[in-house]
């Protein structure tokens, strides 16, 4: 099983080395992470979002973005397994996920975005197989800022629309019972 | 896309319209095989759609329909008969060509499956097997006016004259005699005859009435609007016919050709317009038909034939008449009645129509904040403009259901054929309109219906004969519209539904104890749950017992209802509630103390006060006493929110809500009145969510969640016999 995972870390590692990137950090409870900048739509500033009912903690709800309805995950129940408090620096970072019915807008809720790094290939380093807190499959690798270790997200995994979907009809089945 | 790539769609498009087309042309040739008109449409799409292969290259779909093409030609020009059998093998044809046509364009180099050749091999052996037999002549057109009496006449170049004098005309001061004199001021009378057919012997014979009838050959330049003239003052009193001479015949064929195709005219209109007919000959033919129909909704018969009848005008020229009436039709439908416009550009405008919508509600909201007076107006302007446009954009993704209910035709004959009945399906209401995305989607669950009608419902011609019914069974297929919905009916007059049958069944499966004491609607709603199927042995069409569970699941994804009604050895109805569309609906907006919530309005029944004083509140059970009726009632804000706020109870509200049979209420905190509800996705994230259908933008920016009431209702009566399972025993399924 590790040596799988290894395997698969070290196939993306590959891919992101490819690539000189830009990446915008951001501030999920406290830890520092990042997404490639070409991922992110647009950052907007947290309005009236509207709860969910029936859905696990990720769902922080959905908000309206110019007349469509797009749903925000709440990055740091989905990564740390806590909610998140909504402060005033809280911002809502828009990507776009594909799946097969073509793009679709998720929000991500995170406490506070930081700045655009441009990080060179040579400090971008395959994810650790363990002494992460969050599950290995969210990290895409890990990138060296000066003396720390930004963990790069795999935004794919994090939002998995079938994980995401499946989670909130289980616990939906679990209430109505 | 290349060029090549859009033509492609375009003649896959086409083919498909043709086919369709086709088959609607070769079903309703069965009824009425002679319509020569309906044979060359039949003609025209094999025609079309050969010579469109053959621009592409596609050899097997042009071998293929120059056989039929050519079948169908000798058809046309009436060397061969058109029957039953033919008809089949033609309707064989169509599905052929349609099959090569998908396997040209999905493979397009790769060489015919030798199924496909193999079956396209018979077909062209069955369309030329039947050589030629030769139809009778049809009967050659006679130019003789035949009078009751015998005396024929036939003067080629004259006007012929019939003139039917009542027997009150000598009384009222017509003197026949003078209207003859005074027709020769116009011309020469060739030829005469006096007949007296209706003369009573003896006494009984009046010598004040009139007995005479005349047909007069008459040689004159003059128009027939002239001659007529002459018997003007006779109109009341005799029954006049004036055929043209033969000579005319050619002048009015080439005025009815020259006539201008800028729009559709009638018949009648079209030869007063060339002076074929006069307006006095119209109106008397019209009021012919009037009488022929039995019916108000009955059609009478066709003009050009009582024309024809009355002898007021030769056939060919009602014919050239009705050809270039229908070229007419066909100019004007190919140039500009419709224009082919992508699905998803439309979609597009409808959302565009949806956001200004919601505009306008949050400009009205200001408007009203601000206390704007001057405003108010304009706004109150853009208002009524908006909803107009919201309203037209609506109508254009509507489609008529006809389509969708033709093509059912089809299923019923060969259906029918493969089980051995004689099954006919009438249809009414086809020019219904709704959303093409509700169209798309009801397909599926209709055709269920159908088969299951054809299948289980309609008896076998021995057993219909055996209870006394007539051997031919009706599915009849109904739509209408219903205060902002569209209900389509099934009814068959089959069997209808074995109650025993259905209870028995559901108490094998367990759905049901056998001490059940359900009604009798409750227990045909049973058909409705998974894996009930009361007939014996499963055919391949119906009778696993999978199927009306999806049915109706299908038609509540559209927001619909679909309710059943039967009376054994009478028949079954099925009846389905849809929304006209899935963009827009009325909703009803109610809040509780966190959030706002959306009800669809049709749902809702009433509203009432949750007032503990009148209506028995058992906040345990979670049950409310509503006029003597148990009602399970769901506290919205609570259930949504597992928390639980510890917020002082303000006044509260129920809103009774119903969903087929089952009744529930919701406890709210506010109610805040109807609401055009503009319907946005939630997206893939929450497909699996139960409790919410979909989601609005407000006024104010803010996104109210809209509830989906069925599930809330069986939650509601979940929760309710949860706690109190012994109360309810009666409404437990």
């Amino acid at each position: 099983m590790s040596n799988l995972i290894r395997k698969e870390n070290g196939k993306n590692a590959v891919a992101v080395q490819e690539q000189i990137g830009q990446f915008l950090t951001f501030l999920v409870d406290k830890e520092n992470f990042a997404i490639n900048i070409l991922d992110v739509k647009e950052i907007i500033e947290i309005a009236n979002v509207t709860h969910v009912p029936l859905t696990p903690d990720y769902i922080h709800g959905v908000i309206n973005l110019r007349g469509n309805v797009v749903p925000v995950i709440d990055l740091s129940a989905r990564l740390k397994h806590h909610s998140a408090e909504v402060n005033k620096r809280s911002c809502i970072v828009l990507v776009e996920v594909d799946v097969l019915e073509g793009p679709q807008m998720i929000g991500m809720l995170v406490d506070e975005v930081r700045e655009i790094l441009e990080i060179p290939p040579t400090n971008i380093q395959p994810a650790p197989d363990f002494g992460t807190d969050i599950r290995t499959d969210f990290i895409q690798a890990m990138a060296r800022v000066g003396d720390v270790f930004i963990i790069l997200l795999a935004i794919n995994h994090v939002l998995s629309l079938e994980e995401l979907s499946q989670l909130s009809g289980l616990n939906n089945e679990q209430l109505v019972d | 896309m290349s060029e090549f790539d859009a033509a492609l769609t375009t003649f896959a498009q086409e083919s498909e319209e043709l086919l369709i087309s086709m088959e609607d042309a070769l079903l309703s040739l069965e009824s009425s095989p002679d319509d020569s008109e309906t044979i060359n449409s039949v003609f025209r799409a094999m025609h079309t759609i050969k010579g469109s292969a053959g621009l592409f290259g596609f050899n097997a779909i042009v071998a293929f329909t120059h056989e039929a093409e050519s079948v169908l030609d000798k058809v046309r020009n009436g060397e061969r008969a058109i029957d039953a059998e033919l008809i089949s093998v033609l309707l064989d044809s169509k599905d052929l060509t349609a099959r090569l046509i998908e396997h040209c364009l999905t493979q397009k180099d790769a060489p015919l499956p030798p199924e496909l050749e193999a079956a396209s091999m018979r077909l062209i052996k069955q369309l030329s097997g039947k050589k030629e037999t030769a139809i009778q002549a049809n009967e050659t057109e006679t130019s003789k006016l035949e009078s009751e009496g015998g005396g024929d006449i036939s003067v080629d170049g004259s006007w012929l004259i019939s003139l039917k004098f009542q027997s009150d005309a000598l009384r009222n001061g017509m003197d026949p005699l003078s209207f003859i004199r005074y027709l020769q001021t116009l011309g020469e009378i060739k030829e005469i005859i006096t007949l007296t057919p209706d003369m009573p012997g003896g006494d009984e014979m009046d010598p004040e009435s009139c007995y005479l009838h005349f047909k007069i050959a008459f040689q004159s330049d003059a128009s027939k609007q002239n001659i007529e003239s002459v018997f003007e003052f006779a109109s009341d009193d005799c029954d006049i016919n004036i055929l043209p001479p033969n000579s005319k015949v050619e002048e009015y064929l080439n005025l009815l050709d020259a006539q201008d195709e800028s729009h559709v005219k009638r018949i009648g209109e079209m030869l007063v317009q060339v002076g074929a007919l006069t307006q006095n000959d119209v109106n008397r033919a019209l009021q012919k038909q009037n009488e022929s129909r039995e019916s108000e909704d009955q059609p009478g018969k066709p003009l050009g034939k009582i024309l024809v009848e009355q002898q007021v005008v030769q056939e060919p020229v009602v014919e050239q008449a009705l050809k270039k009436q229908e070229q007419t039709k066909q100019k004007l439908a190919a140039e500009a009645n419709y224009i082919r416009v992508d699905a998803t550009k439309l979609g597009q405008l409808i959302n565009l129509v949806g956001e200004l919508v919601i505009s306008s509600a949050a400009m009205n909201l200001i408007v009203e904040r601000h206390g704007l007076t001057d405003a108010g107006d304009v706004a109150a302007s853009m208002n009524t403009l908006v909803s107009s446009i919201r309203d037209t954009a609506l109508e254009l993704r509507m489609v008529q259901i006809g389509e969708t209910f033709s093509r059912f035709r089809r299923i019923v004959r060969d259906v029918s054929n493969e089980l051995g009945k004689t099954i006919e399906l009438q249809i009414s209401g086809g020019e219904t309109e709704l959303d093409k995305t509700v169209v798309e989607k009801i397909n599926d669950p209709l055709m269920h219906l159908i088969r299951n009608s054809l299948d289980h419902g309609i008896e076998s011609p021995e057993q219909r004969l055996a209870v006394g019914k007539p051997a031919e069974g009706i599915v009849q297929l109904n739509a209408y519209h219903e205060s902002g919905h569209i209900v389509i009916q099934i009814a068959d007059d089959g069997a209808g539904l074995n109650c025993e049958k259905i209870v028995a069944k559901a108490v094998a499966n367990g759905l049901i104890k056998p001490d059940h004491g359900l009604s009798q609607q409750e227990i045909f709603d049973l058909i409705f749950a998974a894996g009930l199927s009361t007939k014996e042995a499963a055919t391949n069409l119906s009778g696993r017992g999978v199927g009306m569970d999806v049915v109706k699941k299908n038609i509540e994804a559209l927001r619909g209802s679909v309710g059943i009604d039967s009376e054994e050895g009478q028949g079954t109805t099925i009846t389905i509630n849809l929304p006209l569309t899935l963009a827009i609906i009325d909703g009803f907006m109610v809040g509780t103390e966190l959030e706002r919530y959306i009800i669809p309005l049709s749902m809702v029944d009433e509203c009432i006060e949750m007032d503990p004083h009148e209506c028995q509140i058992d906040e345990v059970q979670h049950y409310i006493n509503l006029r003597g009726q148990v009602l399970p009632y769901l506290r919205l804000g609570d259930y949504f929110n597992s928390r639980k706020s510890d917020t002082v109870k303000r006044r509260e509200s129920v809103v009774v809500v119903k969903s087929g049979q089952n009744k529930a209420g919701f406890v709210v905190d506010e109610l805040h009145g109807e609401h055009q509800t503009v319907i946005k996705p939630m997206g893939k994230v929450f497909e699996n969510l139960k409790g919410i259908t979909g989601a609005t933008v407000l006024g104010d920016g803010n996104v109210a969640l809209i509830l989906d009431v069925q599930g809330l209702i069986q939650a509601a009566i979940k929760n309710k016999t949860r706690s109190a399972n012994f109360l309810s025993s009666q409404r437990t399924q």
